[in-house]
């Protein structure tokens, strides 16, 4: 096949191109045709594809995402908002903090463990790009039925991927979420967020300007890893009964992202860059055009200097490769040599592969012709824009009628019954301890983590000197979601601010991953336009913006859609690592309050799931100023020493936080129904805005006094004692017991 | 004078900055090492930190153990000079035949991280000088390959030698021989540990505070040698 | 007893960070002249019965199945001779 130039495209105006086959529509293959005046060639047609593509390009999702710039509250701490790899927020001390929370399903469903291992590759690199050193990362999961035999093929690989290459990586793992549902059976979600640490001055930019300066490509060589990936694997529903689709899987090599990473923050130290793009999705393409659209938007680029790894690679296949651990450097011309030595130095493969042009146009040459003539920013950031039509579902009505009320659902009245259903709850695979999954994960490398798995955040120490630390929570309830999407997003951000806050950080940001299923489906789309709405609205009122994050859609098995599940993660900031709150109850005598309302909330409840697998009703409500309360009197709580045990209360109510925290700490308690109180709905209620406490005597008088001047209702409900669970007059469950129930729940399921 | 200990990173070595922590809680000064350079710079002892140098994807520590830095220590440890390898770094003392046995893949076959209780056996080597023997401590564990293997012969002689000098207690992580967590050359200089001791010397990231005899342990026998 | 031997390799265009890793250490320990290296499984199995078509219709189909994972990998099925 002869190549397919800019001359010849010219020349050759009426050639058949596969356009529809990339993924193209129509319309957009015109519109390629309209901005060039002519024909694209081969690789511009694949850069615009893949550029183009839902994952790129958002092009379903837009509309709705720039709320959360409308939207976005006053803060100072905002250094770099949404629309770079991954925002940056100050916080204090000269430190700057850079953390996202991004995607990987469809991979690692093809492929668990490389599909999951690539998707921590990949946030780390984009935490890297802004010129921070990468301190922890965290994986929020889900996947199909516990005891389905594909959740027994996908979970243990996935696990591993995780592992193997975040362990390699020397990154610990400090959290997370795992969450089994059958909605998810084909079609497991696999997020991965990345934390990093860098100071002010050391923040950097996917941009290339400044003519002359040189483009280095360093890193792997470049394969046929995953070509089309991107625009296949990222965007296409699996078809349940057609052809399995089972293009290139890209493979992750750790140790060449270890070196990496250590090789690109000795070359930040020395300042050697004027910008810089990692290669994630669509490879080459979508650093290049990125760059150049950002940057004055001139580049040239000489793809044949650009080593491969496999010599039979087409030009095209070069711009699609998604070739994993590689980085685009812009340089300037005499910090060139010094660049390629650090590399060098770290055997790390580097090459000048172009450079930065005056002119406006992205041009690449492949043995001397021209194979792409563009304007940058019609490539990377002037896509189509799709205004998808969503309508509220026909059957939402029903599923918010189906109340699970106790005429519907029957509730235990005794304490037999209660003790039942509390060990149900807390043997569910949902609820159980995580610890096979966790124990998998290392959580000690760097020396740095405070609070990590089995904790409401994971807490990392940034200064040893002065103690300043953050952490991340992240949260997201698909069953809330799809009970009321507004309410069910709002119900993520509050959950992962109240955990943050519970740990003794101050919530500073949100990035969010937005799960979500067919954006063609209006169903879909009215979900996904409630849950960005609701999030928006709520980062508003708490003061958090969204940094940026990642839109998953097409996650679904034919006609059957995933519940909407937008994962929020929250990154809070503290003075004083020291004084971090655990979750478990430590120290015998200690009194625990329960802060917050608590009403007869038990739609979309964990309760509700596993001991009737039934899901309806509404979520909890939500009432923001509440939580922004209740996170105040947290955090000053900890600062002041008032508190030495905080959990909030989510999944399972009163009853789940009570059983892990008395495991936790190794301690049982004893607790008392308040007066008035329906012992069921004191125990399994999920209403929202409550955390309970655990706090020296010494300082009771004091904390009521906080709690009570502030207006945060605050209720005794009990002590630290023992070695039993006892709620008081209704039944009592020993340690033994508990942990009996709670642990070797998936070890049992995956052996 | 301030006693140097050598903390040496190869490409993919993780927990060298945990090392080098641990020295300086310890009392001494930290040197950074690189692989490429033979030079020890005057260090007094040496620690080879864990990680996954060079992915250990040949056998771990198999390629590390032939980096230029590895000559100079080889023959320095054959002279008496202190040298701890911790997880990895047992890994590659073992390649490079200082120790012997091999490490080999977790039995479980998972990779496995956790707070794990050991008995120090051996409290008169260069690095448990300030445990007692038969004290047990709790220090994290984190490796996908660090079941320690040998001979029957060669285990035998390792216990009769007193050179086993830490044991797993309660539970066997990986499926080491006779519980085996670490053990020493005859000369009691060099010592290899799967678990981690750095990981344990604060009482704000660690389990508990008790690794952090390994390190004042070292210093004690060169201030005194 | 007969023996059936079972080889995985990653497919050729699939990124090998194994090999890579020891085709770079080669030339630095002295060992020039090798232009690349892959690293695979070898799997041995022991059959109780003899190797004929339906055995190796088994074996082929546990190898696609389970002993590799041909989304990455290939594999080879090769009977091993007596006395060899």
């Amino acid at each position: 096949m002869t190549l397919d130039t800019v001359k010849n495209a010219e020349q050759t105006p009426d050639a058949a191109q596969p356009w529809a086959e990339l993924g193209l529509k129509e319309d957009e293959y015109s519109r390629i045709r309209e901005i060039l005046g002519r024909r694209p060639t081969g690789a511009e047609l694949a850069m615009y594809s893949v550029m183009w593509s839902e994952h790129c390009s958002y092009k379903s999702s837009k509309v709705h995402l720039k709320q959360f710039g409308e939207k976005a509250p006053e803060n100072d701490a905002m250094l770099v908002g949404i629309g770079e790899n991954a925002g940056v927020v100050d916080v204090g001390q000269g430190y700057a903090v850079t953390f996202k929370v991004e995607s990987h399903n469809h991979p690692s469903y093809i492929e668990p463990y490389q599909g999951a291992a690539t998707g921590i590759g990949g946030i780390v690199r984009d935490i890297l790009a802004m010129g921070a050193r990468p301190v922890a990362v965290m994986d929020p999961l889900r996947f199909g039925a516990a005891d389905h035999p594909d959740t027994r093929r996908v979970l243990p690989g996935i696990v591993a991927g995780i592992g193997g290459y975040g362990n390699c990586l020397g990154l610990p793992n400090i959290g997370g979420e795992v969450v089994f549902d059958s909605c998810y059976q084909g079609n497991p979600l696999v997020n991965a967020l990345c934390v990093g640490v860098m100071k002010h001055e050391d923040i950097h930019l996917a941009k290339a300007s400044g003519p002359g300066n040189k483009v280095i490509l360093y890193g792997a060589r470049t394969g046929g890893d995953g070509i089309g990936g991107v625009s296949v694997l990222a965007s296409e529903t699996f078809d349940a009964t057609g052809p399995a689709k089972r293009p290139a899987v890209q493979v992750g090599d750790p140790f060449q992202e270890k070196l990496l990473i250590e090789c690109t923050l000795e070359i930040f130290k020395e300042d050697l860059v004027a910008g810089i793009q990692d290669l994630g999705g669509a490879g080459l393409s979508c650093a290049t055009s990125e760059l150049a659209s950002a940057g004055t938007g001139g580049m040239r680029i000489e793809l044949d200097t650009v080593p491969l790894r496999d010599n039979t690679l087409s030009p095209e296949e070069i711009l699609m490769s998604e070739s994993q651990e590689r980085m685009c450097a812009i340089v300037e011309p005499g910090k060139v040599d010094r660049f390629l030595e650090i590399c060098e130095k770290w055997d790390v493969i580097a090459t000048v592969i172009g450079e930065v042009t005056d002119g406006e146009r992205l041009e690449i040459f492949w043995h001397g012709e021209q194979v792409v003539d563009v304007p940058p920013r019609t490539v990377a950031h002037e896509g189509p824009t799709y205004q998808r039509p969503f309508a509220r579902p026909s059957w939402q009505d029903a599923l918010q009628a189906d109340a699970p009320t106790a005429e519907r659902l029957v509730r235990p009245t005794t304490g037999e019954g209660l003790k039942a259903d509390l060990l149900k709850v807390a043997s569910h695979p949902n609820q159980a301890s995580k610890s096979w999954i966790t124990d998998q994960y290392d959580r000690y490398v760097l020396g740095n983590t405070v609070l990590s798995v089995g904790e409401d955040s994971g807490m990392i120490r940034i200064d040893e000197e002065t103690n300043l630390g953050v952490s991340v929570a992240t949260d997201g309830n698909g069953r809330y979601t799809k009970l009321d999407p507004y309410t069910g997003a709002q119900l993520a951000l509050a959950e992962a601010y109240r955990n943050v806050a519970a740990g003794g950080a101050k919530p500073l940001a949100v990035s969010d991953c937005l799960n979500f299923g067919s954006p063609e489906d209006p169903d879909v789309m009215w979900q996904f336009a409630e849950a960005t709405r609701g999030l928006a609205d709520a980062c508003q009122v708490l003061g958090t913006p969204v940094t940026g994050g990642n839109v998953s859609l097409y996650n679904q098995t034919g006609e059957v859609a995933i519940h909407p599940t937008p994962v929020v993660a929250v990154l809070g900031v503290i003075d004083d690592v020291t004084r971090r709150t655990p979750i478990g109850f430590a120290e015998e005598g200690q009194l625990l309050y329960l802060l917050g309302d608590t009403a007869d909330e038990l739609g979309g409840s964990a309760w509700s799931q596993v001991v009737h697998q039934h899901l309806g009703g509404l979520p909890p409500k939500v009432d923001l100023e509440r939580e922004r309360l209740l996170g105040e009197i947290l955090i000053a709580g900890s600062r002041d020493g008032m508190i030495d045990a905080a959990h909030d209360l989510s999944d399972g109510g009163l009853g789940q936080a009570l059983v892990e925290s008395c495991l936790k700490g190794g301690k049982g308690a004893r607790v008392v129904v308040p007066e008035g109180q329906d012992p069921f709905v004191f125990l399994f209620s999920e209403s929202a805005g409550r955390a309970v406490v655990s706090v020296p005597r010494s300082e009771e008088l004091r904390f009521n006094d906080m709690c009570g001047a502030r207006g945060l209702p605050a209720t005794r409900i009990g002590v630290v004692d023992g070695d039993v669970l006892d709620v008081q007059g209704q039944f009592g469950v020993s340690l033994a017991e508990l942990k009996d129930a709670h642990t070797g729940v998936i070890e049992a399921l995956l052996a | 004078m301030t006693t140097r200990v050598g903390v040496v990173t190869f490409p993919g070595s993780l927990d060298d900055r945990d090392a080098q922590r641990a020295v300086r809680l310890a009392g001494a000064e930290p040197v950074a090492l690189w692989h490429r350079d033979k030079d020890l710079h005057q260090v007094d002892a040496v620690v080879l930190p864990g990680g996954f140098s060079y992915g250990d994807y040949l056998r771990c520590g198999a390629i590390s153990r032939f980096s230029p830095v590895m000559e100079t220590i080889i023959e320095q440890a054959k002279l008496g000079m202190p040298v701890l390898g911790i997880c990895n770094g047992f890994q590659v003392l073992c390649e490079s035949h200082l120790l012997p046995g091999a490490l080999t893949r977790n039995d479980s076959l998972h990779f496995i991280c956790r707070d794990q209780k050991l008995r120090i056996e051996n409290a008169g080597t260069a690095w448990t000088r300030d445990y007692s023997a038969g004290q047990e401590i709790v220090v994290p564990l984190k490796n996908g390959e660090g079941r320690f293997v040998a001979d029957e012969h060669v285990l035998d002689a390792l216990e009769a030698e007193g050179r086993v000098v830490a044991r797993y207690v309660d539970v066997n992580p990986n499926g080491s021989y006779r519980d085996i967590a670490g053990i020493t050359n005859a000369a009691g200089n060099v010592v290899g540990l799967m678990p981690h001791p750095e990981h344990a010397v604060e009482p704000l990231t660690g389990p508990t505070t008790e690794g952090l005899g390994f390190f004042t342990s070292v210093l004690k026998q060169l201030v005194n040698a | 007893m007969a023996r059936v031997v079972v080889d995985v390799m990653l497919k050729p265009e699939i990124l090998d960070p194994q090999g890579q890793a020891v085709q770079r250490a080669l030339p630095r320990l002295g060992f020039a002249g090798i232009a690349d290296v892959r690293q695979g499984k070898r799997f041995e199995l022991e059959l109780e019965g003899p190797v004929d078509d339906a055995a190796l219709a088994r074996i082929r189909e546990a190898a696609e199945t389970f002993l590799a994972n041909t989304v990455i990998e290939d594999f080879t099925v090769r009977v091993e001779e007596d006395g060899k």
